[in-house]
């Protein structure tokens, strides 16, 4: 909404939360990410912004390992979370999704009831004792996720009925309720008229308060409103990393100047 | 876009739209409009055929299947004659089963030929040919009746007996005077007995409860033949298709479609399911002889090594419905499930399999439905053939004891010399159909009921 609320940002000086090193991704025999190096701040939104097929989605999906689903992809190289390397035999990767959430491009609730939605994270991972922690779990994350005072009154209607803003928002509750460190958003607003898209927005700089957010988007705006830090993706390669108010107006690589003026992408 | 036809129609001067009037149809315009009006009259030809055949199908089946819920009985009342079923007078069980339907034949002759004396009926019959009017299992049935009742001796009671197929027959319109010309079994004179007796209202057509619950008769007694038995060797053998091929099937689709990487070795796999589907049921057969009762030592025409055979034809039907109706499942939930941190397994259980579950409910339902009207594989185990015990027996004796199937049975009676025989048939598919046709709405109503849409 204002971009100058971006650049005044301060970023803080934590430790890194997430570290990439030397990180490639083989779809096949494609070669989808080439040696991309990066930190993830804690506490911070990192935006990584590029053209379609670029692989930030695919370097986005390594982060918590959902790239494990998909047969033909290979992951080389180590990506450390808190130090410990999550690519590390003895990883389960459900422990790691646990501490990294996600949020999908396209609003995906669970076909039960809002109520459902929320908890069964908590569910699994056995984080309440009893039904009373329970609810208050899922009320603490539908506050999080700014969508408790629409569907408090109707907690145990279907997820699927609500309007495609608040389904997505359901799902950044839904995400928050196991209590990640770092949460993962895949284009999260692509799916909203720009109402909704508002409200996530607003969402995820009130998130940063407590998790490491990475966003992926293909809107510019969206990056520099939302984020501290930006990457830009080109053909696999990362080409530049740095504060976002100094990626969009002092690139120092060609390629960023071209695309975030519009001559490529 | 471009129309590349030149158009005769322009003169120089006035300037014709370049693509024609918009209320006049184009040549092309009318040649792909009266394709599509073609076109769609070969549908309506195709479905009504369709249609024709059903109703030709469906009418021909009932009205010659009907007949065998009619069945005519013989309304006698027979004297329980002391001096011949129990001499000594002291109504010792063991005595009066040493009686064999011999020594209650004439019993029935002479309560039939008293009868007839009775309603003052002038016959050329001699006494000793009117029994056979009656089906052979009445002295039976009067053996029965004693041995269960052994205080009656001494009374006379009323009796119900079955008529002789070629009675039933001629009630029915089967026998004519013509047609037992050659017949051993009637003769003329007997049939005007009949008529008399009609009239007298001695013998009469009602609801044969006895063909739905009772068992298969041997040739001589066409009018005493039932489908229950077999009914309950289908139950049985449904039981296990269903006990063996729902958790096999559906464990071995889920753990394809979810769980195994793509190789080579699964593309191997996934072909040869769908081969196996179009295999012929008759080579499931020779394999379940083969392997269950040449090399596993089951037993013959038992319901268990039928629903076995059935069961390996029933698997790829229901994998192939199981893995489409997971296939169904947008990707967008497993990754739903997988984001907040659920394991693959929790994934598939609390959310995929829930929702695939009508799809697999729908396909499990046909394909009981097509193993339930299968009789090739059952032929060479030895499913058809003479099941003489009665319902309970059968029921008690389970899923070892020899059985028949309702295919079967149909095709037994179908095959056998005895017109008669053939009217039970058609009531047999009448019954096999209500079955079949059952499943499949109970198929379509679950889909119905639980399909969800995105």
């Amino acid at each position: 909404m204002n971009q100058m609320t971006s650049v005044e940002k301060t970023v803080s000086t934590e430790a890194n939360k997430i570290t990439a090193e030397g990180v490639q991704v083989y779809y096949g025999d494609t070669h989808a990410i080439k040696d991309v190096n990066v930190q993830i701040e804690d506490k911070t939104v990192t935006a990584f912004i590029g053209p379609s097929g670029c692989g930030k989605s695919t370097f986005l999906r390594c982060l918590n390992r959902m790239n494990d689903t998909i047969d033909i992809c290979r992951v080389e190289g180590q990506i450390l979370l808190d130090g410990e390397n999550i690519y590390d035999r003895k990883v389960d990767p459900v422990q790691l999704r646990a501490k990294v959430g996600m949020v999908f491009q396209k609003p995906n609730p669970f076909p039960k009831s809002i109520y459902d939605n929320v908890a069964y994270g908590p569910r699994i991972h056995g984080l309440a004792r009893n039904k009373a922690e329970l609810d208050e779990i899922v009320e603490k994350a539908l506050r999080r996720g700014a969508i408790w005072n629409e569907v408090k009154d109707r907690l145990h209607a279907p997820g699927t009925g609500l309007s495609g803003g608040q389904q997505q928002r359901l799902c950044i509750a839904r995400a928050v309720a196991t209590e990640p460190e770092v949460l993962l958003m895949d284009e999260p607003c692509s799916a909203l008229d720009p109402i909704a898209t508002a409200q996530v927005e607003e969402l995820i700089d009130e998130l940063r308060q407590n998790y490491s957010v990475v966003i992926v988007t293909h809107s510019m705006q969206q990056a520099a409103r939302v984020s501290q830090k930006t990457a830009f993706f080109h053909l696999g390669n990362l080409v530049e990393f740095g504060e976002t108010g100094q990626i969009f107006t002092n690139p120092t690589d060609p390629r960023t100047e071209s695309y975030i003026t519009g001559r490529i992408g | 876009m471009t129309d590349l036809t030149q158009n005769p129609a322009s003169t120089p001067g006035q300037v014709p739209p370049r693509h024609g009037s918009l209320l006049t149809q184009g040549a092309r315009t009318k040649r792909r409009n009266a394709a599509e009006k073609r076109f769609q009259l070969y549908g309506m030809i195709a479905i009504g055929i369709g249609l024709l055949m059903l109703v030709i199908l469906v009418t021909t089946i009932v009205s010659r299947g009907l007949g065998a819920y009619q069945q005519t009985f013989v309304t006698l009342n027979v004297e329980l004659l002391e001096s011949k079923l129990d001499k000594n007078g002291n109504r010792d069980l063991d005595e009066i089963k040493k009686v064999s339907t011999f020594g209650y034949a004439p019993l029935v002759k002479t309560a039939l030929a008293d009868a007839v004396a009775g309603y003052g009926i002038d016959t050329s019959v001699p006494a000793k040919d009117m029994d056979d009017l009656l089906s052979k299992g009445a002295v039976a049935q009067l053996r029965d009746y004693v041995i269960e009742n052994p205080d009656q001796i001494g009374q006379t009671v009323s009796f119900e007996f079955l008529a002789s197929s070629r009675v039933d027959g001629y009630l029915k319109g089967r026998v004519s005077r013509e047609s037992i010309a050659n017949d051993k079994s009637i003769s003329a004179e007997q049939l005007d007995l009949v008529d008399d007796l009609i009239e007298q209202g001695a013998i009469r057509k009602q609801f044969n409860l006895s063909f739905i619950t009772g068992a298969d008769a041997s040739d001589q007694r066409p009018e005493a033949a039932g489908m229950g038995v077999s009914m309950v060797g289908s139950l049985f053998m449904m039981l296990v298709v269903l006990v063996l091929s729902l958790p096999i099937g559906v464990a071995a689709s889920i753990y394809l479609e979810e769980f195994a990487r793509k190789s080579w070795l699964t593309d191997v796999i996934e072909v040869n399911i769908s081969n196996l589907a179009a295999v012929p049921s008759i080579v499931f057969g020779i394999l379940g002889l083969a392997v269950f009762i040449n090399y596993m030592h089951l037993p013959m025409s038992a319901p268990l090594v039928g629903g076995l055979v059935l069961t390996l034809m029933t698997l790829p039907t229901i994998i192939i419905s199981t893995r489409a109706s997971l296939k169904a499942v947008p990707p967008s939930i497993r990754d739903a499930a997988l984001g907040v941190g659920a394991s693959k397994m929790q994934a598939v259980f609390h959310h995929v399999l829930p929702l695939a579950a009508p799809g697999i409910l729908t396909g499990t339902i046909i394909g009981l439905a097509q193993a339930l009207g299968e009789t090739a594989p059952l032929l060479l185990i030895g499913m058809v053939g003479f099941i003489a015990s009665n319902a309970p027996d059968s029921i008690a004796s389970g899923l070892l004891a020899p059985n028949s199937a309702m295919p079967a049975q149909i095709y037994e009676w179908a095959k056998r010399a005895d017109p008669a025989f053939y009217e039970r048939a058609w009531g047999g598919i009448i019954i096999l159909l209500v079955f079949l046709v059952t499943m499949n709405t109970v198929a379509v109503i679950l889909r119905r009921r639980f399909e969800r849409r995105w």
